[in-house]
Formats: C-alpha cells, sequence, structure tokens
C-alpha cells in the first residue's frame, strides 16, 4: 500500500466518453451516406475529390499548428469534417487545385486566423466555398451530369430556375428524382434521402437538435410557398426548393455546426429563421441561384451578437432580482 | 415516477455495494477525531494529552452558533491534541485517542430506546445539539440550528433525502433497508417539531427498490408518504429534490426554509432518531468502501476518527493501478492526498479508483455545443461562467449567476472538451467570498 501514490485533480472524477473527436467523427460518419452516394453519381472523380479536401485540410491544418506552435490538432477530427464538407459543397469534376486552394482558405483563413476550432466565427467549409464559387465561377457552376462517363456538365436545377425559368427548371429534374439525388449539383447537394439518414444519426447521438434544421427549412419552405401560392408561373413550389440546391445539407450539417451556430434556444430559433429567410430571398431574387452558403455565413456573423443578447439578458435579470431584494 | 423539472444527467450508477450487508469496523489502534466535521466553526477541544475518556464523553464543544460538538469514540486515553491531516484537504485541530479494548459508554448514554413523545420540543433540539448531529450527506450543517427556522418560516414540507444519487454510494441505500424502522422514527421526530402542519416525504431513486419496500412497511400508517423518484443526477441535491417533490423552486439566495421546506438526510434521521430515543451521540457513521482498485467492497460501521488507512487494511488491499482516492462521491467528492486522514461525521464513502485523466490535463478549447447548459440543473451558462471565471472577471460573473450554481459537476461531465467547468466556479466562488469578506472588513 505504501507504494501507493495519491493524486489530487477537480471533482467530477467520472466524465462522460465523449470527446471533440467523437463529436467530429460522427459528423463524419453522419456525411458518409452523402459521400457515398456522390461516388455511386458522379464516380471515381468525386472519391479523389473528397480524399484531395480531406487530405489537404488536414495538412494545413498541421500546417498552422506548427506555425502557430500549438500541439497538435490535425486529428481530432474538425479538419476532417471541414474536408469532407468542402468536398460536398462542390462539383465533382473543380480541378485539384481548387479544392486544395480552398481548403487552405477554410483551415488557415478561416479558422486559425480566429484562433482555431471553437474560435471561428465563420463555418470554414462554407467560407472556402464562397470563396471558390467568387473566384472561379465558371468552374464552380458547371455540374457534371449524374452518371456521365465524359464528364458532360450542365446548369443545376437552381441555376436553371435563375436563368430559364420555371419550365425548363422543372422539366430538367423530377422531384422524386430530386430526393433521391438523380440531378445535377454538387457532391453532397444531390441525395436528400442520404442527408436525411446522416442527420437521423446525428439527432439519434443528440449531436444536433431539430431546433435550427428546422426552423430554417421550414421558414424557406413557407416563404418560398406564399410566392408559389401568388404566381405559380413565376415561382418555383417549396417542395422544389427543398430537394434541389444544399438546403438539407446546409441545414443539418453546416447551420448546426457548434462553434459557428448560437448556443441558446432562443438564438437558434432567430438564427434558423434568418437562415431560411435569406436563402429564400438569394434564391428567389438574388443574383446567386443558391443562398444557403451567404445565409449561413451572414448569419454566422450575428452569432456573437446573439450570445451577448442572452448574456445581457441575463445580467439585466438578475440585477433587477438582487435590486428587489 | 417524480424528477426535478431542468437538466440533468444519468452517470455510469456503478453502485457496487447496493447488497452488501453493512459490517461493523473493530475499533482501531488509534482514533483522529477532528474538531472539523462540520459546516462552521470548528469545535474546541475540551480535553488534553492524558485526560481519561469514555465512549461518547464530549471531548470537543460547539464554538459558536453554527458549530457542533464532537465525542470520543470509544474510551481510552487522550494521546495528543494536534493539526492532523483532515479529508476536505487541509489541516484541522484533531484529538488523537488511544484506545483502551473496554468500548465503554460514559455514564447515562446509550439507553434502551425510549418513546421519543414524552419530550418537548426544546429537550428535543437541545438533545439533537448535544449529540453532535449534522447533516450527514455532505455539506454538514449543523441540524439544531437547521431545525430551529425562524419563527417567521412556516414549515409545511419535510423531505427525507434517499435519493443517494452519487455513483458508487450505497451508505444510505443499506442504512434504509437494514434499519427502516429508526430511519421512519428519526423522520417522525423531525416531522414533530412543527407538529400539525407539516407533511413528511421520504424521496429514494427507483434503482433502489428493496428500500422502498422496506420504507414503505413502516412509513405507510404514519402519514409519510414514499416518492419514487427517477435515477437522474443531481436528484439528492437540495433544490433539485425539493423541486421533484414538490414543484418548488429555489432561487438564488434562497434557503429551503423560504419555500417551507426541510431536507434532511437518510443518516441524519438515524443519528436524531439516537440520539433522542437512546441518548447516544453520533461517534460513528456507514461509509461505502468502493472503486475498481480495492479487493474487497464493502458497506462499513466506522468510528469517527478511523484513519482511511484501517478502512484499506478492514478491506483488503488496493491494486498497484490506483491514483486516486476519492472521499465522498465522484461527482462531487475530493480527491485525498493522504490516507492518514480520518472518517469525519460527513464522509459518505471512500473511493479508490485509477483515473487515467489526473496523469495529464485533456482541457481543449470550448467548441460552443451547448451540452453543459442542456443539462445544467439550475438553467446557468456553465461554459460562460468557466470562461469569465478563467478571464478573472469577478464583478461580471456575479450576474451571470455564479451564486446560484450548486457546484453538482454535471456540466464538466457532460463536456467533450474536457473543460474543468465546476473547478473554474469553485475557484471564482472562493475568490468572489474572500474579496467581499476584506470589503465588510
Amino acid at each position: 500500500m505504501e507504494s501507493v501514490k495519491l493524486k489530487v485533480s477537480y471533482a467530477p472524477f467520472v466524465r462522460s466518453k465523449d470527446s471533440i473527436e467523437s463529436v467530429m467523427y460522427n459528423v463524419a460518419l453522419a456525411l458518409a451516406p452523402a459521400t457515398i452516394m456522390s461516388v455511386y453519381l458522379f464516380g471515381m472523380s468525386a472519391l479523389i475529390l473528397t480524399v484531395a479536401a480531406i487530405a489537404s485540410c488536414i495538412g494545413f491544418e498541421w500546417l498552422m499548428d506548427k506555425v502557430r506552435k500549438k500541439p497538435a490538432s490535425c486529428l481530432d477530427g474538425s479538419a476532417l469534417v471541414t474536408g469532407l464538407l468542402i468536398a460536398l459543397n462542390v462539383p465533382a469534376n473543380l480541378p485539384l487545385w481548387m479544392v486544395v486552394i480552398g481548403s487552405f482558405i477554410a483551415i488557415a483563413a478561416s479558422k486559425h486566423v480566429f484562433g482555431g476550432l471553437g474560435y471561428n466565427v465563420f463555418n470554414p467549409a462554407l467560407v472556402a466555398r464562397v470563396f471558390l464559387l467568387i473566384s472561379f465561377p465558371a468552374a464552380m457552376t458547371s455540374w457534371p451530369v449524374p452518371f456521365s462517363v465524359d464528364m458532360q456538365t450542365a446548369a443545376s436545377p437552381l441555376g436553371i430556375l435563375k436563368t430559364d425559368g420555371i419550365g425548363a427548371a422543372m422539366a430538367s429534374v423530377s422531384l422524386q428524382n430530386g430526393f433521391f439525388g438523380i440531378m445535377n449539383g454538387s457532391l453532397g447537394e444531390t441525395s436528400t434521402l442520404a442527408l436525411l439518414a446522416g442527420a437521423a444519426w446525428l439527432l439519434f447521438k443528440r449531436y444536433i437538435t431539430l431546433t435550427i434544421p428546422l426552423t430554417m427549412i421550414g421558414s424557406v419552405f413557407i416563404f418560398t410557398g406564399i410566392f408559389y401560392l401568388i404566381d405559380p408561373g413565376t415561382y418555383a413550389s417549396p417542395v422544389f426548393h427543398m430537394v434541389t440546391g444544399g438546403l438539407v445539407l446546409g441545414a443539418f450539417f453546416m447551420a448546426t455546426d457548434m462553434v459557428t451556430s448560437p448556443i441558446s434556444m432562443r438564438g437558434q430559433i432567430i438564427f434558423g429563421l434568418g437562415c431560411g429567410l435569406l436563402t429564400a430571398v438569394i434564391r428567389l431574387w438574388g443574383g446567386y441561384p443558391e443562398g444557403v452558403s451567404f445565409a449561413i455565413l451572414i448569419m454566422n456573423g450575428f452569432v456573437p451578437l446573439l450570445d451577448r443578447w442572452d448574456q445581457s439578458d441575463r445580467k439585466a435579470k438578475h440585477q433587477k432580482k438582487s435590486e428587489t431584494k | 415516477m417524480k424528477t426535478f423539472a431542468i437538466g440533468g444527467i444519468h452517470p455510469p450508477e456503478r453502485k457496487l455495494t447496493e447488497s452488501s450487508a453493512i459490517e461493523v469496523m473493530p475499533v482501531p489502534a488509534e482514533l483522529a477525531i477532528s474538531m472539523n466535521q462540520h459546516l462552521g466553526k470548528p469545535a474546541k477541544p475540551v480535553v488534553k494529552a492524558g485526560d481519561e475518556v469514555k465512549k461518547g464523553q464530549l471531548i470537543g464543544e460547539a464554538d459558536g452558533f453554527i458549530s457542533a460538538n464532537v465525542h470520543a469514540s470509544t474510551s481510552g486515553k487522550v494521546k495528543s491534541v494536534k493539526p492532523h491531516a483532515h479529508p476536505g484537504g487541509q489541516y484541522a485541530m484533531t484529538v488523537f485517542i488511544t484506545p483502551d479494548g473496554k468500548d465503554e459508554w460514559a455514564g447515562g448514554l446509550d439507553n434502551a430506546p425510549v418513546d421519543w413523545k414524552s419530550f418537548s420540543r426544546e429537550e428535543i433540539v437541545a438533545k439533537v445539539k448535544d449529540a453532535g448531529i449534522v447533516g450527514m450527506g455532505g455539506a454538514g450543517f449543523p441540524t439544531n440550528v437547521k431545525l430551529s427556522p425562524p419563527p417567521d418560516k412556516n414549515i409545511d414540507t419535510i423531505i427525507l433525502n434517499g435519493a443517494e444519487c452519487e455513483p458508487f454510494l450505497t451508505a444510505d441505500h443499506r442504512l434504509m433497508v437494514e434499519s427502516p424502522a429508526e430511519v421512519v422514527g428519526g423522520l417522525e421526530i423531525i416531522a414533530s417539531l412543527f407538529a400539525g402542519q407539516a407533511k413528511a416525504w421520504i424521496g429514494i431513486e427507483s434503482n433502489k427498490q428493496d428500500a422502498i419496500d422496506a420504507l414503505k412497511k413502516h412509513a405507510s400508517q404514519k402519514g409519510i408518504e414514499i416518492v419514487v423518484l427517477k435515477t437522474k443526477y443531481p436528484q439528492g441535491a437540495e433544490k433539485q429534490l425539493i423541486n421533484a417533490i414538490t414543484g418548488r423552486t429555489i432561487g438564488e439566495g434562497e434557503l429551503p426554509f423560504d419555500k417551507g421546506c426541510l431536507v434532511q438526510n437518510i443518516g441524519t434521521a438515524v443519528a436524531v432518531y439516537d440520539a433522542v430515543c437512546r441518548n447516544r451521540p453520533l461517534i460513528e457513521r456507514i461509509v461505502t468502501v468502493s472503486g475498481m482498485e480495492i479487493s474487497s467492497r464493502k458497506n462499513v460501521l466506522a468510528r469517527i476518527g478511523t484513519a482511511f488507512r484501517d478502512i484499506v487494511d478492514f478491506c483488503g488491499n488496493l491494486s498497484e493501478k490506483t491514483n486516486q482516492v476519492i472521499c465522498g462521491g465522484p461527482m462531487m467528492g475530493k480527491a485525498l492526498f493522504t490516507l492518514d486522514a480520518p472518517v469525519v461525521k460527513t464522509t459518505s464513502g471512500l473511493l479508490f479508483m485509477n483515473n487515467a485523466a489526473v496523469e495529464k490535463s485533456r482541457e481543449r478549447t470550448c467548441i460552443r455545443c451547448g451540452k453543459c447548459v442542456s443539462v445544467c440543473p439550475q438553467s446557468l451558462e456553465p461554459w460562460l461562467l468557466g470562461n469569465t471565471a478563467e478571464l478573472r472577471k469577478f464583478d461580471e460573473i456575479l450576474d451571470f449567476g455564479l451564486m446560484n450554481c450548486t457546484e453538482c459537476g454535471s456540466c464538466t461531465f457532460v463536456c467533450p472538451s474536457k473543460r474543468e467547468l465546476v473547478h473554474w466556479i469553485k475557484y471564482a466562488k472562493a475568490l468572489v467570498n474572500s474579496r467581499q469578506k476584506r470589503k465588510s472588513a
């Protein structure tokens, strides 16, 4: 017994098994169905692109830790998830060097400049997507057609809606194909079904809650629904908006990013509504066919404000209470 | 099944000793009876080296209003009175007794049970005070003070806390199973102090079915209601227990009697019964000896002052992997720095663990997942309190509800970044308190 050395530490002495790694790897696991679906639709190029995005993200994460003289965090899973999300947000035929630039923007210019994991204000994968979209508009909007051997490209249903109007857009894809993902689009935004399967896993593991996805998708549905009812000849149906574009991917996997979304329920509802309304406004009247990434990034900017609002509310309530005492 | 309204977690229960009958531990070769066994001012030693003492004789006198008497837990000779290691992590004045082996009671103590109904209210409170009874759940608040709330507070609810929501601990559980009559008797005595207006409840978590059955048999004809509570941590925290049973919420800065409630621990109830009916001071308690690193896990009835080293010898030996010994439960207990520390009145458990996490801090940055907020039973934002404490913004932190934290540790349990949230909160509380003391001085 004398050999026993006692160590003193802080309570509690039991901890849950959850860790940053388990959160991140579960998100990656939840994105697996959509990734597999994209490989099925777009072939090997999708797989190569995914691997390139993940590898470059992890590489830049390692490099940034070295530069910033921080303990290595490249295998904590967050870089993996960022890489995976970048891949799922771009067309399958995007040149690989562009993907690597995107990874650099995500990891170095939008995550580590703010202080690394936990401190970034904007979702790194979305910053990368928007950066690529603005820098390489042609490459980022020519989507490969599913199952095409020679990488034939075409516009996405939302793109057709923007340029050629509702008739052409509705003709380009059936709602059923849209749900299962047989349509043009970026790797991950095609199959609503695969995305929902992954989201169900995250909900089951309680890594995300339904607040943000429901308010975001719901507000897109209601907003586009109102205009569809007013003029079905100009505006697409809300169901069309559900299954095309990156709405489901964004609502379940990017707007719910823990680091860049509000903590309180009230904040999350406002955040979700803001994401949904901005998405709908950009899709209906904006210059770009798709607005999910812009909407989430804009709302990311409001998160510190929403959190601060909760805190000042709590303060005010507390001060009022202690005064009345 | 009732439960508290907000938050809570479900750590692995690990009630390894729930069916081990209480074993009486023999008197060790030396007893180290601390004068600091309760909340408030330590007792004043009234014996000196060389004095002969009898079992149950007063050796430390309550010093002030919030303080409690301390008694010799066996007969023998006082060896010395000097500061000694205390399970709370500090040193405290301690009376060392070398037992004479006779274990002789002092005169007038340990009588055959008498009916408590023959005593007046004042007599009962005086007996509780004389016996040195303190809250045995962990806080150690002097029970006689708790039993005499200000006259303007109308107590209508008396709750006996049998939740024992901490993992591993089974001391209260075994007491309920083995001494249900005394538990109910103690509760009746406490309830009689608020005669005619208070309803008595016993709250027990659903994972102790045998205790529920045993108490139901004794309590049903006496108007005491047994409440089955959901097995959920921190069900046994005073504020959460009151909320679960009565639906009332104890706000910041409020005490249970502000909402008409009085909560007592199971062990305290039995001590009250022993003191009032049998004239026995509080000189022993049940300690759960458990954890993965000790060869035999037991519930032992140990004399106050028994060194933890002696308990280890009584329960076999420790594995080589032992690196932490926890006094109390794993959620709110304290890690010991020495096994020389003795059992005090609030020692509910002694856990021998191999905690790999202690070798190297795994604290990472907050990823804002919000889990701490969703499990906090006091609806606080632990991440915010933790960060604010780390930044030493001690003026701001009070407005975030710092003093409303009950230090249950649920936030720290769930944190995926392994942040030491409750530690930061305790740190901030200690600094804020000492600041206020300096200001008022």
